[in-house]
């Protein structure tokens, strides 16, 4: 089929735009930016849907005349699904606001504190360094004589096991 | 077979109601089943002594070829004897060995239990992927016995240990388990012992499956975790790293020796390890000074006596080394169950602080040396037995290699002497009567005949089977026939040989050990020189730290924290990849047409100018209104295109993100502040438009590529035939492709419920806000009445609860007028839509554009008087509609969501034609309503609400919000 010239210069100017959009700090503009995306990504599967015809409605118009269908129930869904996502992320944007007073998507703090601590590990502990009855086993040929109830803290003691 | 199997699973299943019910003395209830068990697996006796096996095979997943094959031959019966009867005795100890009022018991007697069935399941399985599912269920059983109740960090950490160091074996015995049957053609261990395959692959999944059993088996260098285990409560120990669990490597070492002992490699691994281990484990229970951990380290120095028995492929070492693994569960089991009891009794288990126990338990200290001299190999209990055939085996042949046969039997002999050095300090530790301890441990109660009526049949049995052991002969002959006979003639069980060489070894390791126990000073003073410091427990937590410095280093590198980095990144790969094969393979399409028709090219032009201005834009509002008009042109694209449903979803759509945009906005600032450097903002850029130019040229090549006759070409036909509907788009959503429908509308249920949730922060929503004429809380000075309907003289029934400022007599007008006449509107085109443009998502976004309406113009309170119901109700009820209209069709003799056709005249209307995928497109309505209502609900009205109240975040009294 031959392509029109439209078509992929409409698409890829809404995908260059969305994605520029997309990749901005302030979560409205992504939001703006996945919008975009999302009209950019409908018109993709319209047009790979053949050439344009008669709306597919029979008794409205000849099959052989008509366009194709398929593409058609797609977008329809995909359409009404940007609607549900958009409110969501807009529900993020509002949240953020609340909470924060910021609705850009800051750097990750966790993953700076992970990255800043490559020298050290996660599991700090020693078995050299734990007390008696902490220690695995084999470790130092000794097991506790009397078990201690629990070494956290924040749990109910209940019972003394033997 | 599979019957006890499931009889283990309910007794699972029931222990903790059980237990509920009688507290400790549902363990006799539950000894009942292991013990019934027992009754029938030896009442088979019979029928296995001569090499001949039961079997039963159920079907399990034929598609995969799965079965479950159970079979019960000499070996299996032997060990299945050892779990089953073991397990009850252990069981009937536990209903003395809990506290009344411990908790947790409930928990522990299922898992135990479990435990028993897992492991009678792993004896008899024949199927290779299902030994390694029962394998797996017992390790996840012991990690669950020996964690407890998981509030003690020794007792997490040994749980996690053994768990990570049985896993990673399991793992890679299920690799050589997969190999194996590959390369021997059958997923039978039986066939695969009778017929080997051969080659590479056979080599190294026999490698790998020995890397299984040495984990389990705790061999040198995993041993470790036996000993950590022992945080496990005694018949824990006593059960599973004693006399079950642990020897199910031993069981497959000696389950696969009769097909496998030849493979290279094989006897390497298997003689070397368990030799390494029966010594490291003897010197080390050599200086341990709590009981349990002597026994821990005993038990690791019998499994390597056992693997090498096991593992040499002849059939007299074999046949002792059935014997053995008979003789160490049962002296096994009963020297723990005896530390219990003095545990129980004393509190204490360090030998240091005991003293004199013998002569104040006296029963305890017979059983105790019972099962001690067991396993020193005193005459003439089963232990001695045992150890004088292995002797006796090796002195005559046993390996094909006389050499290595040589060095075997002399560090077993060593082993032996070791085991009799540790055996005479048990005894000594727990029951002599010690000088030197000052202040010994006297016992506070004496145990029960209960309490003791398991170590006392343990016991018992081991001294009742050295004498019997001839009667024995038939069952081990069963196994080890089907080994090749190294020596000249086969050894049979027994107690007297005459004067032969074995017996002198035997005499020489109960000397030996006579006299590391004599000189255990002299022992203790060397062990103590001779320690160093690092030690294969030290190693594994150096591994599992450097694990973790590893992901740590690998997380820091990869994760910096920004998200546009990351979506950059996955950017650059699409770029990358689809890119190159784009620009070199695509077929480019060799003609072009400028337009469809003028008027595409124009509304193309408005767009684009539209998308161009949101880059630049930075007030928010003018940006979403731009944004906006990108949607708007679409749909004029998709009218001009031929797709009138497209158009009008798109309208309304569009419409309706405005007005959510526009509840969220208000809130925020006017402006977004930019945040990016202009060297960012290049990079961003240059993606932006290669992935623009990639997509361009992608959809010119597919638009190039589209040549065959779709898939879509009878859709027309099949519309009216079988969906009886004339709108193909329409019946391509209810009925042609309804199962993407329904997971569609399936999202858009949780997308609501993600943004009340989101807006909500304890339930799904808040009570309607209905009027309530009591708390008068208007602006208009009078009461409104209730009800939803608008008292004379004013045009909306709430609207007067807005302050004067915010209400427009204009929009109220209209929206009194238009109301109702819209959602007619948006009933005719869910109705009409199975023929005309319109059907559920039109008319349920239609409606919703209705209900934003009233909001507008009335408030919050106009909101809960037009739609008073819980948006929740909506979207289950319209889920609960389209699932049902699927499985209606399956009613009407049809598949699922098919359409069935109903065709009747009535009296009134005339012909009906009644299709019930409407009934779907009626769910699709109600979603499509409830979804919109939602976000009305939680970005309107509940964000009204918490302005007008001042409550920014609805909070009960004793919550935080974390920021």
């Amino acid at each position: 089929m031959t392509p029109t010239i439209v078509f992929p210069v409409l698409i890829g100017g809404l995908y260059a735009a969305g994605i520029y959009l997309l990749l901005d700090r302030s979560l409205t503009r992504v939001l703006l930016g996945f919008l975009l995306l999302g009209n950019a990504t409908n018109l993709l599967l319209l047009s790979t849907g053949g050439p344009g015809g008669m709306a597919p409605i029979l008794g409205y118009s000849e099959p052989e005349d008509m366009s194709d269908p398929l593409p058609q129930a797609l977008i329809l869904t995909a359409i009404v699904i940007t609607f549900g996502v958009a409110a969501f992320v807009l529900a993020m944007i509002h949240r953020s606001w609340r909470l924060a007073r910021n609705e850009a998507v800051s750097t990750d703090e966790e993953d700076r504190r992970v990255a800043a601590r490559s020298a050290t590990d996660a599991d700090e502990l020693d078995p050299d360094e734990l007390a008696p009855e902490d220690r695995p086993a084999g470790h130092a040929d000794s097991l506790p004589v009397r078990r201690i109830p629990a070494d956290d803290v924040d749990l109910p003691v209940t019972g003394v096991e033997r | 077979m599979l019957a006890l199997l499931l009889l283990h699973l309910a007794a699972a299943a029931l222990a903790p109601l059980l237990v509920r019910w009688w507290g400790r003395q549902a363990f006799l209830a539950l000894a009942l089943v292991p013990a019934a068990s027992f009754g029938w697996i030896v009442s088979r006796l019979g029928s296995v002594t001569d090499g001949g096996d039961l079997r039963e095979t159920v079907p399990w997943i034929p598609t995969l070829d799965l079965e479950i094959v159970l079979r019960l031959d000499a070996l299996a019966l032997t060990l299945a004897a050892l779990v089953t009867g073991v397990g009850a005795l252990v069981l009937v100890y536990c209903a003395r060995y809990v506290e009344p009022d411990a908790d947790g018991t409930g928990r522990f007697a299922g898992t135990l239990t479990a435990f028993a069935g897992a492991m009678l399941g792993l004896v008899l399985a024949d199927d290779l992927l299902l030994l390694y599912v029962f394998w797996e269920l017992t390790t996840v059983f012991s990690f669950l016995l020996i964690g407890g109740d998981g509030r003690r960090l020794a007792a997490r950490r040994a749980a996690s240990q053994a768990l990570v160091l049985t896993t990673a074996g399991g793992l890679a015995m299920l690799v050589g388990l997969l190999l194996i049957g590959r390369a021997s053609g059958t997923h039978l261990l039986s066939e695969v012992v009778s017929k080997p395959g051969s080659g590479t692959a056979m080599v190294a999944g026999t490698l790998l499956v020995l890397a299984g059993a040495v984990t389990k088996s705790a061999m040198v260098p995993f041993h470790f975790w036996l000993p950590a285990a022992m945080e496990a409560p005694t018949p824990v120990s006593a059960y599973l790293h004693a006399a079950a669990m642990v020897k199910a490597g031993i069981y497959l070492v000696a389950r696969l020796a009769p097909g496998l002992a030849d493979q290279p490699g094989w006897r390497p691994v298997v003689l070397g390890l368990g030799a390494a281990t029966m010594l490291v484990g003897g010197y080390r229970a050599l200086r341990q000074t709590d009981l349990k951990l002597l026994l821990a380290f005993g038990t690791v120095s019998q499994l390597g006596f056992l693997v090498v028995l096991m593992g040499a492929g002849s059939r007299e070492l074999a046949a002792a080394g059935l014997a053995m693994t008979l003789a160490h569960a049962l002296f096994k089991s009963t020297l723990f169950l005896t530390v219990g009891v003095i545990d129980h009794a004393t509190g204490t288990r360090d030998l240091r602080r005991l003293s004199g126990l013998g002569r104040e338990l006296p029963v305890v200290a017979v059983i105790g040396c019972l099962g001690a001299a067991s396993m020193a190999g005193v005459p003439p209990l089963l232990g001695f037995v045992g150890k004088e055939a292995a002797f006796a085996g090796l002195w005559d042949a046993g390996l094909p290699d006389r050499t290595a046969a040589a060095v075997v039997l002399a560090v077993l002999v060593l082993g032996s002497a070791l085991t009799a050095g540790y055996s005479a300090r048990f005894v000594w530790g727990a029951f002599a009567r010690k000088r030197e301890v000052v202040e010994p441990v006297g016992a506070d109660s004496r145990p029960g005949a209960l309490f003791l009526a398991a170590p006392a049949v343990l016991a018992l049995a081991g001294l009742l089977a050295g004498p019997a052991s001839p009667l024995l002969e038939h069952l081990v002959a069963g196994y080890a026939d089907t080994l090749p006979l190294f020596a000249p003639e086969p050894e049979h069980l027994g107690l007297w040989h005459g004067w032969q060489p074995a017996l002198a070894l035997s005499a020489v390791s109960l000397l030996g050990g006579a006299a590391l126990f004599a000189g255990r000073a002299a022992v203790t003073r060397t062990q103590r020189r001779l320690a160093v410091g690092a030690s294969a427990d030290e190693g594994y937590w150096n591994v599992v730290q450097g694990l973790d410095r590893l992901s740590i280093l690998v997380t820091g590198t990869t994760q910096r924290g920004s998200l546009p980095a990351y979506l950059g990144t996955i950017l650059v790969v699409v770029l990358a990849l689809p890119g190159t094969l784009l620009l070199t393979r695509a077929p480019w399409p060799g003609e072009w047409r400028a337009w469809d028709s003028p008027v595409q090219a124009l509304v193309g032009v408005v767009v684009l100018a539209a998308a161009a201005m949101s880059l630049r834009i930075r007030q928010r509002l003018s940006a979403v209104l731009v944004v906006g008009v990108t949607g708007y042109g679409l749909a004029v694209l998709f009218a001009l295109q031929g797709a009138p449903d497209l158009a009008l979803t798109q309208f309304l759509v569009e419409t309706l993100t405005l007005v959510t945009f526009v509840l969220v906005l208000r809130q925020l600032p006017k402006d977004i502040s930019e945040r990016h450097r202009p060297r960012e903002r290049l990079v961003r850029g240059v993606i932006a438009v290669g992935v623009g130019a990639l997509m361009a040229a992608a959809s010119a090549v597919a638009i190039g590529a589209r040549d065959a006759p779709p898939v879509s070409a009878d859709y027309p036909e099949e519309a009216y035939g079988f969906g009886g509907g004339k709108n193909i788009v329409n019946v391509t959503l209810v009925d042609i492709r309804a199962w993407d429908t329904l997971g569609e509308i399936s999202l858009l249920v949780v997308a609501a419920t993600g943004v009340a949730s989101l807006v909500f922060l304890r339930r799904r929503t808040g009570a309607v806000d209905r009027l309530d004429p009591a708390a008068g809380a208007t602006h208009g000075g009078d009461t409104p009445a209730g009800g939803g309907r608008a008292p004379r003289g004013r045009w909306l029934a709430a609207s007067v609860t807005l302050p004067p400022e915010r209400r427009s007599v204009v929009l109220e007008v209209i929206t009194r007028v238009l109301f109702h006449t819209i959602l007619v509107f948006s009933l005719y085109l869910l109705f009409s839509g199975h023929n005309e443009p319109g059907g559920g998502f039109a008319g349920g976004l239609v409606a919703g554009l209705a209900l934003v309406l009233r909001y507008l113009a009335g408030g919050r309170y106009e909101l809960g008087e037009a739609a008073p119901v819980d948006p929740g109700v909506l979207l289950g009820a319209g889920l609960l509609f389209a699932g049902a209209t699927g499985a209606g069709g399956l009613f009407l003799g049809a598949e699922v969501l098919q359409t069935a056709i109903l065709e009747t005249t009535l009296p009134v209307l005339g012909d009906v034609k009644l299709v019930t995928s409407l009934f779907f497109d009626m769910g699709v309505y109600l979603i499509v309503v409830g979804l919109v209502l939602d976000v009305l609900r939680s970005l309107g009205a509940e964000v009204d609400r918490q302005e007008d109240d001042d409550d920014p975040i609805e909070l009960g009294e004793d919550e935080v919000v974390i920021r």
